[in-house]
């Protein structure tokens, strides 16, 4: 069942605690601010599977565990597929009647980094979504391979140095356009797809609860900003996200069926792409004279999106 | 509740359908797959016995193997009976994970058809997929037949799921030989079979709420190596499990299995020491020879090639001459894996005997009677010269001229 109260952070953010504060994660990560949302947004009893990435090996460092509920990690790419299995025997057992509390209701949730969704684990979230199984995917998007040390994935955005996209004399970074994940997961026929951005916890709690009780696989892609490889000071996070969402960086929307879009969020005064990029160590190198034609590529690129998503929206296709 | 199935006493099955009918038996509750030639008809058939009410589980068609073993995976933390099956590239592409569900102690049964791997592509039987997975921490049972990979593949389940083994467990049959052969295979009444296998009793139940559990943690340097020295004491000491299952069902069926089983073995001078369907060729051309020439050929088996029966080939072969250890994978660059185990056994014996390699039937390549009997007649030479006369590697059943390795250092 959803929780109903979240009008208040302090009350929201206590309730229902299955997430232990005792995990590795750097200080300033927005993962489990992230987590935290999901896991109190509901009563339901929680299977949740985690591909490889900073969530996981963040928090089943054995003998200890942050997960007070039924928690697996297998590989790399494959939460999605765990996550199902385990909904499949649900259905099964439940059927048979052998489960230990045959009517309590359960949901199944899969959490990746942006390299294990767009990348190496796109496969396995393909297939899980094409199924139809009842879980929810939710990518925590920081746009980049940060447990590793900061590569590129194809969620890093132009223009952004990593260790695989490296800015210098003669390179401005990366320069392939971010994979429109949302886009993608839309197209699958899923019921509920969304952007989210914990930022605006009050809307991502109401996006992640939409989701759980949607039947079918619904997929949510989350802003998560990496204070580490995005090089900006922890106790900016959730200035750095409200720079993105304000930005039109990370536009914040939901796809129900596929086709009708709505627009969650829509900042009073956008701030300029340059003054998000400003905000960040990963941007510093397009300051220079011979790389500030970047900023304006992208400034338009994010134009240009948040254009179609307004026209979408006003057309309901 | 599930449509009866109609059996006769005597059935005429090919290994596919006898492994497919053992899952439905065994009332699997998941069959999370991907189809590979020549595996396929087994899931199709889990498939098409839940379509038609027969199994009150559910089959789950993913987009590849390596999903096919993860979905398994996580079905089978979630506390029911799994089972799936595969072959070749399909094995190669589920090997990561094949590591992942037995280091979670996750009592899945995988029926294994095996196949040659690419390149080049083949679609035909030899051991390269069933030596891939030899390091995995599965169980490994061999089927020479389709009674055997039925019976097998009812016991896989008594001993994967007993709490003091808990490891998933592979039941292996040769692609094509076994798996489109059809056969006479006599299988147990639902009732028998289903009494046999029992019910499941799941350990760290992801579906129990009451009891949170956290499945696949991170160890490094401080913790990793007491997992995996436990997980190998596990399959160690499987080996009483296995024992008591196969008596279970020699009790049941009055059909015998032993981990190492010895055929002609009680005067044998000369032997070959083998896997899969050429153990029951090389056991005609023993019988054979016996009567055409007078040597006493004998043949051994291994029906559990993981946890390797170290004593029982030992014991099997001690008081063998010459010793024909047949390796159906290519070795790349060393002796045959089998060779190897099986000169380990030997090493530690009394008597010491001649052991030699043999590289066989690669992509489905015909291994006959007539090479089975020229190997015999080879190792007679070996144990009356009293040492290896030959290369100690062979390539049997090679077109073209000669190939062997290494030779015994006589100076």
């Amino acid at each position: 069942m959803a929780i109903t109260s979240i009008k208040n952070l302090k009350e929201f953010s206590t309730n229902n605690d299955r997430f232990e504060g005792a995990h590795t994660l750097c200080p300033g990560c927005a993962h489990s601010m992230i987590v935290r949302e999901l896991m109190n947004c509901t009563d339901d009893n929680l299977v949740v599977a985690a591909n490889t990435g900073c969530l996981e090996v963040s928090t089943a460092v054995y003998p200890f565990t942050s997960w007070d509920t039924s928690w697996i990690h297998i590989g790399f790419e494959n939460a999605a597929t765990a996550v199902t299995g385990a909904e499949v025997m649900h259905k099964v057992r439940k059927k048979k009647g052998r489960l230990k509390d045959n009517d309590a209701p359960v949901k199944f949730v899969a959490f990746g980094g942006d390299g294990s969704t767009f990348d190496i684990g796109f496969q396995w979230l393909s297939g899980a979504m094409e199924r139809g199984h009842d879980f929810t995917y939710i990518c925590l998007d920081n746009e980049n391979y940060a447990n590793t040390g900061g590569q590129r994935s194809s969620a890093t955005p132009v223009g952004a140095t990593t260790s695989t996209s490296v800015a210098g004399t003669h390179s401005y970074g990366k320069k392939e356009k971010k994979k429109d994940i949302v886009s993608i997961m839309a197209a699958h026929g899923a019921p509920y797809v969304a952007q989210l951005a914990p930022n605006k916890w009050k809307i991502m709690a109401k996006g992640f609860q939409k989701a759980l009780e949607t039947e079918g696989p619904c997929f949510i892609n989350t802003v998560s900003p990496c204070c580490t490889e995005w090089k900006f000071d922890p106790k900016d996070t959730i200035g750095i996200t409200d720079l993105s969402t304000d930005s039109l960086m990370f536009p914040i929307y939901e796809i129900i069926d596929g086709h009708e879009l709505n627009i969650l969020y829509r900042p009073k005064n956008v701030i300029s792409v340059e003054e998000y990029m400003a905000s960040q160590g990963r941007y510093k190198h397009l300051f220079k004279p011979q790389y500030r034609h970047i900023i304006e590529q992208v400034q338009k690129d994010v134009d240009a999106k948040w254009d179609l998503l307004q026209r979408r929206e006003e057309a309901r296709i | 509740m599930a449509v009866k199935f109609d059996l006769n006493e005597r059935e005429v099955w090919d290994g596919n359908y006898a492994a497919s009918q053992a899952l439905r038996q065994a009332d699997v509750d998941v069959v999370v797959a991907y189809p590979i030639t020549p595996s396929t008809p087994i899931v199709e058939n889990y498939g098409s016995y839940v379509g038609n009410g027969y199994i009150d589980g559910e089959f789950v068609m993913v987009e590849s193997e390596h999903a096919a073993m993860s979905g398994c995976i996580g079905a089978s933390a979630s506390g029911g009976r799994v089972s799936t099956a595969t072959s070749s590239q399909g094995f190669a592409l589920m090997a990561e994970v094949l590591y992942q569900a037995s280091g979670m102690r996750l009592p899945i049964v995988l029926n294994v058809v095996n196949r040659a791997l690419a390149s080049p592509l083949n679609v035909r039987g030899d051991h390269a997929d069933m030596y891939l997975g030899r390091d995995s921490g599965w169980i490994q049972f061999g089927a020479f037949n389709a009674q055997e990979a039925y019976d097998l593949a009812l016991c896989a389940f008594r001993v994967a799921e007993n709490h003091s083994v808990r490891l998933p467990v592979m039941v292996h049959q040769d692609g094509f030989i076994t798996s489109h052969t059809a056969q006479n295979v006599y299988p147990l009444t639902d009732e028998a079979a289903k009494k046999f296998v029992g019910e499941i009793v799941p350990v760290d139940d992801m579906l129990d709420f009451s009891r949170p559990v956290t499945y696949g943690a991170q160890t490094e340097e401080d913790w990793h190596f007491e997992h995996k020295a436990k997980q190998h004491k596990a399959i160690m000491d499987s080996r009483s499990v296995i024992d008591d299952v196969f008596t279970e069902f020699k009790e049941l069926t009055g059909r015998e299995y032993k981990r190492v089983e010895s055929y002609d073995m009680e005067d044998a001078d000369v032997v070959i020491i083998g896997l899969g369907t050429t153990v029951e060729t090389a056991r005609v051309a023993a019988r054979e020879l016996r009567a055409e020439t007078g040597i006493k050929a004998g043949v051994v088996a291994i029906r559990c090639f993981r946890p390797f029966p170290y004593d029982e080939v030992r014991e099997a072969l001690k008081n063998a001459k010459s010793i024909a250890v047949t390796d159906r994978s290519s070795p790349g660059g060393a002796m045959g894996a089998f060779y190897n185990e099986v000169s380990a056994a030997m090493y530690t014996s009394k008597n010491r005997p001649l052991v030699t390699g043999f590289v066989y039937g690669l992509g489905g390549r015909d291994f006959s009677i007539e090479e089975a009997k020229r190997i015999f007649t080879e190792q007679q030479a070996h144990a009356d010269a009293g040492y290896i006369t030959t290369d100690i590697q062979q390539f049997s059943g090679l077109r073209g001229p000669k190939l062997g390795f290494f030779q015994t250092d006589r100076s």
